[in-house]
C-alpha cells in the first residue's frame, strides 16, 4: 500500500499563523483552513496606488493569502519610475500603471485576481469603495489621502451609545515615503484616528516670499520660482504652465538662467529646475519596500486576527542608523470625519428658528448666528444677505419636514462658538434625533405622496 | 536613458554613490523571499554584479512565499530561477548563479568570498554565521546578516572598519562662525553700517552681518567674552531687538532666532576629536585616505584652524539683499578654498612621509573631506562570536525590563535559541505540527540556559513569547522578508555608497507590535 504523503500547501508558511492557535493575537481569530480559504476565496482589498508603494503592496497582499485585489491609479509609467516600480519595463513606457501591475502580477502569482481601474479615485462611485474588507493606500499626496478618508469614514455609523457599528467600520492601512523616511499607521475608523484626527501631523509645504522672488533672490531655487510663478504668467497670459511638456520645462529653465546670471547666482540646473518645479521627491525601492511590507502586514493581521496589530503609527528614518518608533495616537472626539457628533434630541414641531436658538443655549455649543446645513443642502444661510434673505422662510417650517422627515441624520452648523473665553468660527457636526417620528407618520407621508 | 531611470535615486547619492553601485559586486547566500527581496532592491539600483549561491529545488510552498519563482519553475534550482527573474528588473546589472549549498561553501571553499564587494548572508544558522564572519573579517569583505523568522527576524552589518566622510546628517548646524569670525568676514562686516538711513537698505542687512556685530561690541564691554549665562543671552538678544526700527524687518526677527550660534561652543565637536585622537589618526604607510586625511585634519585644528576644522562653506538662505548675499557667500568661499588648500598641502606631505605618491589623495576627495569634516563617522563593528560569547549583560537585562522593547529583546535570544535547539534535535521547535508542547517546553529549556550562560541569571523570558516562537514554527513568511530584506538593502546601499550613516548593531524586527529594536551588544 502506497503510503499518504501529505498534501504539501501552497501557503506552506502563511499556514503556520493562520492554521495554529496562539496567545499573542487578535480578539477574533479562529485558527483553522476555513479561515485561509475564506481569506483566499472572500476577502476582497483595494490598492490605491499603483507606484512605488503600490507595486510592492500588490506582491505583498498577493503573496498573503489574498486573492482578490483591485488596484486604482490614474498615471501612466514613466521611465522615471523605472528604479523602484519593478513592474515595470522600458517597453511599458506610457501604459497605464494599474493594468500593467495587475497583469504582470497575475503572471507571476497563479490563482490571484486583481482588477485595474485606470481612473481618479474621485471619479468612481462611493459604493466602490463599500465592497471592500479594508483599503491599503499607497499614495503621494494629502488630498487623496483626505479624500480616501473621508469615503472610508463616510461609511462609519454609530450606535445610539456612541459606539461604531462594528459591520459599518471600513479599515484603511497608509504608508508614504520619502528618501530614507516613512510611515506606515493603520486607521480604524471610529477606534484609532483617523487622517483628520491628526492632519497636523503634515507641516505646510514651504512657499517662498513673493518679495524674495520678485525683489531679493539668492539662490537658484529662487530663480527658478521666479521663473515659474512670475515670469511664465507675465509672458504666456493665461496659458497654464505644464510640467510634463518638455518645451514648458526649458523655458522656464532658460529664464531661471537668465535671472541668476543677472543677480550673479550660481547653481541653475536642468535637474534642480524639474525638482523644484515638479516637487519631485527622492524615491528609492528600499524604503517602498519596508513601509509597504509594514502595510500588508498589518492588513494580514487586521483581517484574518492572526497576531497583534500596530497601534497605531510607525515611523521609520534610514539615514542616520535605523530608527523605526511606534507611536499611539489618539482620535479626536470631536472630529468631523470619523466622529458621530453631538446628539441632539428634538420634538418633530421644532421649526429651524427655534433649533437655531437652541444650539446658543446648548452647554457644548454656546454656538451664535448659526448656519444649517443638510447634507448638500444649506438649510439657513447667515449670510451673504442674498442667500439669507432666500433661506428665511425655512426659518418658520419645521426641522423635521425640512430634513426630510427621517427619524434621524446627520447636520452640521457653522457660526461663531464661545471657546475658553474666546470667539471663534465653528463648524460641527450634529446628530439630530427626533422623538415621536413613527410609523404612524411615515404612512401619512406615504399616502400624502 | 539609464541616467534618467535613477533620476530619483540619483537626487539621493549622486553620481558618485551610484558609481559606487555600479562598481559593488555582491553575493547572496539563500534565494529563499529573504534574500530575494533584499536583492531585488539592489537590483533595481543598478548593482554591479550579484552572484547568487543556492543548492536547493523550487517546491510547491515556495509559490506562496517568493515572488521570483513561478509555477513552471516548481522542482527546478532556485537558484537559476530567482536569477532569471531579477535579471528581467535590470539588463545593467551582471547576475549570475551557483547551484550549492551556503553552509557547504563556507565549509570547504572559504576563499571563494574574496571576490565580492559585499555578503549578504539570509537565513544561515549560527554555526555558518561565526564561520563566515571569521571569513568575511580575514578577507576584508563586507558583511550583513539577515534572517526572518516567523514575525520575527534580524539585521546585522559586520565590518571591521567603515569609514564615511559623506555622512549626510538629517539635521547638523550650519558652520557660520558667528563665534569665532576670521579676519576676512570681520572686514567684511566693517564695511556695512548697520544704521544706514534707508528703511529697504536696513532690513535686508543679512543676520550674519548683525550678529557679528552685536558680539563684537558685546564682547568689547565684556572683557572679550561671548554671552554665556541665560541672563546674558537674554540681554543679548535685546540688544539686538534694539536695533530694530520697525516691527516687520525679518533679518532682525532671524538674528535673534540665530542667536544660539554666537553662545555655541566653538572648535570640533568631541566626536570629531575622538576620531583625531584614535590610534589610526597616526598615519602609516598601511592607513587608508580617510585616515591619512584625518591626521591632517589633526594638525590643520592644532596649527592654522586654531582649533577649528576646515569651513564648511556654504551657508543658509537668509532675509538679504542679493548683494550682500553674494558678497557674503564669496568670503566664506574663499576661506573654505584657502583652508582646503592648507589641508591639501598637509596631506601631500604625510603622504611623502609615509612613502605613498603624494598625488595618490585627488583633490576632489580632500575637498569634500574638508567640506564634510565636522561630520565624518567611523564605524566599528564587533565580531558576531566575540557578541555571541560575551554580550553587554547590562543591555540585555535592561531592554528584558523595558516594557517596550521586552519583545524584541526577547526574540533575540530565541533567535539564538532555536538554532541551539535544531542543533540538539534537528527540527526548529514548531516545525512540524506534532508535537508542540514538547517543543516549547525545549524551547523554553534552551532559551533559559542561554542566558545563564550569558551571565544573565534571573532574567525571564515571557511564556507567551516561547509559544509564538514554536508556533512560527521557523516558517518564511513574504511580509517579513520584505522587511527585513528592504533594511538589509538599504544598510547595503549605505554601505558601498560609503554615504549615510550604517546602523550600529542588530536590527531585531518585532512584527507583533512593529516595537523593534536596535541592539549594541
Amino acid at each position: 500500500m502506497a503510503d499518504l504523503e501529505a498534501p504539501q500547501s501552497k501557503t506552506r508558511d502563511l499556514d503556520k499563523l493562520l492554521l495554529r492557535a496562539g496567545n499573542l493575537v487578535g480578539p477574533d481569530f479562529y485558527p483553522g483552513t476555513e479561515l485561509r480559504d475564506d481569506m483566499r476565496d472572500y476577502v476582497r482589498i483595494l490598492v490605491v496606488g499603483a507606484g512605488g508603494l503600490g507595486c510592492e503592496l500588490l506582491k505583498d497582499l498577493a503573496l498573503s493569502g489574498f486573492r482578490n485585489l483591485d488596484v486604482i491609479d490614474m498615471d501612466r509609467i514613466e521611465v522615471t519610475n523605472l528604479n523602484r516600480q519593478f513592474l515595470f519595463r522600458l517597453e511599458d513606457v506610457g501604459k497605464p500603471k494599474a493594468e500593467v501591475a495587475a497583469k504582470r502580477v497575475m503572471e507571476r502569482v497563479s490563482g490571484v485576481e486583481i482588477v485595474p481601474h485606470f481612473s481618479r479615485i474621485e471619479d468612481k462611485e462611493l459604493e466602490f469603495y463599500n465592497d471592500f474588507n479594508i483599503i491599503a493606500l499607497g499614495l503621494d499626496s494629502i488630498e487623496a489621502r483626505r479624500y480616501i478618508n473621508g469615503v472610508a469614514c463616510g461609511f462609519l455609523e454609530y450606535d445610539e451609545d456612541d459606539t461604531p457599528r462594528r459591520e459599518t467600520i471600513k479599515p484603511m492601512v497608509d504608508g508614504g515615503t520619502e528618501g530614507f523616511k516613512g510611515h506606515a499607521r493603520v486607521i480604524v475608523p471610529g477606534v484609532t484616528p483617523c487622517f483628520e484626527c491628526t492632519i497636523w501631523l503634515f507641516p505646510p509645504q514651504v512657499k517662498f516670499p513673493l518679495c524674495t522672488l520678485a525683489e531679493t533672490p539668492r539662490n537658484a531655487a529662487h530663480c527658478i520660482e521666479y521663473a515659474h510663478l512670475i515670469k511664465w504668467p507675465e509672458v504666456h497670459g493665461g496659458k497654464s504652465f505644464d510640467p510634463d511638456v518638455p518645451e514648458h520645462m526649458k523655458w522656464v529653465y532658460d529664464e531661471a538662467i537668465k535671472r541668476a546670471e543677472l543677480f550673479g547666482i550660481p547653481g541653475v540646473t536642468y535637474s534642480l529646475t524639474q525638482g523644484v518645479v515638479k516637487n519631485i521627491i527622492p524615491a528609492i525601492a528600499s524604503t517602498n519596500a519596508i513601509i509597504s511590507a509594514a502595510c500588508a502586514l498589518e492588513t494580514l493581521k487586521i483581517v484574518s486576527g492572526c497576531s497583534k496589530t500596530l497601534a497605531n503609527y510607525l515611523t521609520y528614518n534610514g539615514g542616520e542608523g535605523l530608527h523605526t518608533k511606534v507611536t499611539e495616537f489618539v482620535r479626536d472626539q470631536d472630529c468631523l470625519v470619523c466622529g458621530p457628533g453631538i446628539l441632539i434630541e428634538l420634538d418633530t414641531s421644532i421649526t429651524l428658528q427655534k433649533f437655531i436658538d437652541m444650539l446658543e443655549e446648548h452647554p457644548k455649543l454656546l454656538l451664535s448666528k448659526a448656519s444649517v446645513k443638510h447634507g448638500k443642502d444649506s438649510l439657513y444661510m447667515q449670510a451673504p444677505p442674498v442667500l439669507e434673505e432666500m433661506h428665511r422662510p425655512n426659518l418658520s417650517k419645521p426641522l423635521y419636514d425640512l430634513m426630510g422627515r427621517v427619524q434621524k441624520d446627520t447636520v452640521h452648523v457653522f457660526g461663531t462658538a464661545l471657546k475658553n473665553e474666546e470667539k471663534q468660527s465653528s463648524l460641527t457636526k450634529l446628530r439630530v434625533v427626533f422623538k415621536g417620528a413613527d410609523g404612524v407618520t411615515d404612512m401619512d407621508t406615504a399616502i400624502g405622496a | 536613458m539609464s541616467k534618467t531611470k535613477y533620476d530619483r535615486q540619483l537626487r539621493i547619492w549622486g553620481e558618485i554613490g551610484q558609481a559606487a553601485l555600479e562598481e559593488a559586486s555582491i553575493c547572496l547566500l539563500n534565494c529563499g523571499p529573504t534574500g530575494t527581496e533584499a536583492l531585488k532592491n539592489l537590483v533595481l539600483g543598478g548593482v554591479g554584479s550579484i552572484t547568487i549561491v543556492d543548492g536547493s529545488k523550487v517546491e510547491f510552498g515556495d509559490l506562496g512565499n517568493n515572488f521570483m519563482v513561478d509555477e513552471r519553475s516548481v522542482g527546478q534550482s532556485k537558484a537559476k530561477t530567482t536569477c532569471a527573474f531579477l535579471q528581467e528588473l535590470n539588463d545593467s546589472v551582471k547576475a549570475k548563479f551557483i547551484e550549492e549549498s551556503p553552509d557547504a561553501l563556507i565549509m570547504t571553499n572559504p576563499s571563494f568570498f574574496s571576490q565580492f564587494t559585499l555578503v549578504i548572508a539570509t537565513q544561515l544558522v549560527e554555526e555558518s554565521t561565526v564561520k563566515l564572519d571569521r571569513i568575511c573579517r580575514e578577507a576584508d569583505v563586507m558583511l550583513v546578516f539577515v534572517r526572518s523568522y516567523g514575525l520575527t527576524g534580524f539585521v546585522r552589518v559586520s565590518v571591521k572598519e567603515h569609514t564615511i566622510i559623506d555622512s549626510k546628517p538629517d539635521h547638523f548646524l550650519d558652520d557660520l562662525r558667528l563665534n569665532n569670525p576670521w579676519p576676512e568676514l570681520k572686514s567684511f562686516v566693517e564695511t556695512i553700517d548697520l544704521n544706514v538711513s534707508d528703511h529697504v537698505a536696513h532690513k535686508h542687512i543679512p543676520y550674519v552681518v548683525i550678529l557679528v556685530k552685536m558680539a563684537d561690541e558685546w564682547t568689547k564691554s565684556h572683557s572679550g567674552n561671548l554671552p554665556s549665562t541665560r541672563e546674558e543671552k537674554k540681554e543679548f538678544k535685546d540688544l539686538i531687538k534694539s536695533k530694530m526700527i520697525s516691527i516687520d524687518e525679518d533679518n532682525y526677527k532671524e538674528a535673534v532666532e540665530a542667536a544660539f550660534k554666537v553662545f555655541a561652543p566653538r572648535g570640533i565637536s568631541s566626536e570629531i576629536q575622538q576620531i583625531c585622537n584614535d590610534s589610526c589618526a597616526e598615519a602609516s604607510s598601511t592607513s587608508s585616505d580617510f585616515w591619512v586625511m584625518v591626521a591632517a585634519l589633526k594638525e590643520f585644528v592644532s596649527n592654522e584652524g586654531d582649533g577649528e576644522a576646515p569651513l564648511e562653506g556654504s551657508i543658509p538662505d537668509m532675509t538679504s539683499s542679493t548683494e550682500h548675499y553674494i558678497n557674503l557667500q564669496k568670503i566664506y568661499l574663499a576661506k573654505a578654498e584657502a583652508d582646503f588648500l592648507v589641508m591639501e598641502k598637509r596631506v601631500k606631505n604625510i603622504l611623502k612621509k609615509i612613502g605613498r605618491d603624494p598625488n595618490s589623495i585627488s583633490s576632489p576627495t580632500i575637498k569634500s573631506f574638508c567640506k564634510n569634516a565636522r561630520k565624518l563617522k567611523v564605524c566599528r563593528y564587533r565580531m558576531v562570536e566575540d557578541e555571541f560569547s560575551s554580550p553587554s549583560v547590562t543591555e540585555i537585562q535592561k531592554c528584558l525590563a523595558d516594557e517596550d522593547y521586552s519583545g524584541a529583546m526577547g526574540f533575540y535570544v530565541l533567535l539564538r535559541a532555536v538554532d541551539k535547539f535544531t542543533a540538539n534535535y534537528n527540527k526548529f521547535p514548531g516545525q512540524f505540527d506534532g508535537g508542540m508542547d514538547e517543543d516549547i517546553s525545549r524551547l523554553k529549556t534552551t532559551a533559559l540556559s542561554l542566558l545563564a550562560d550569558l551571565g544573565c541569571n534571573g532574567s525571564v523570558l515571557p511564556d507567551d513569547l516561547i509559544n509564538e516562537m514554536c508556533r512560527f514554527g521557523a516558517s518564511e513568511l513574504h511580509v517579513v522578508a520584505a522587511f527585513v530584506g528592504g533594511i538589509a538593502s538599504q544598510e547595503v546601499i549605505k554601505l558601498v555608497t560609503k554615504q549615510f550613516v550604517p546602523m550600529l548593531g542588530t536590527y531585531i524586527f518585532n512584527g507583533i507590535d512593529h516595537k523593534s529594536q536596535l541592539l549594541t551588544l
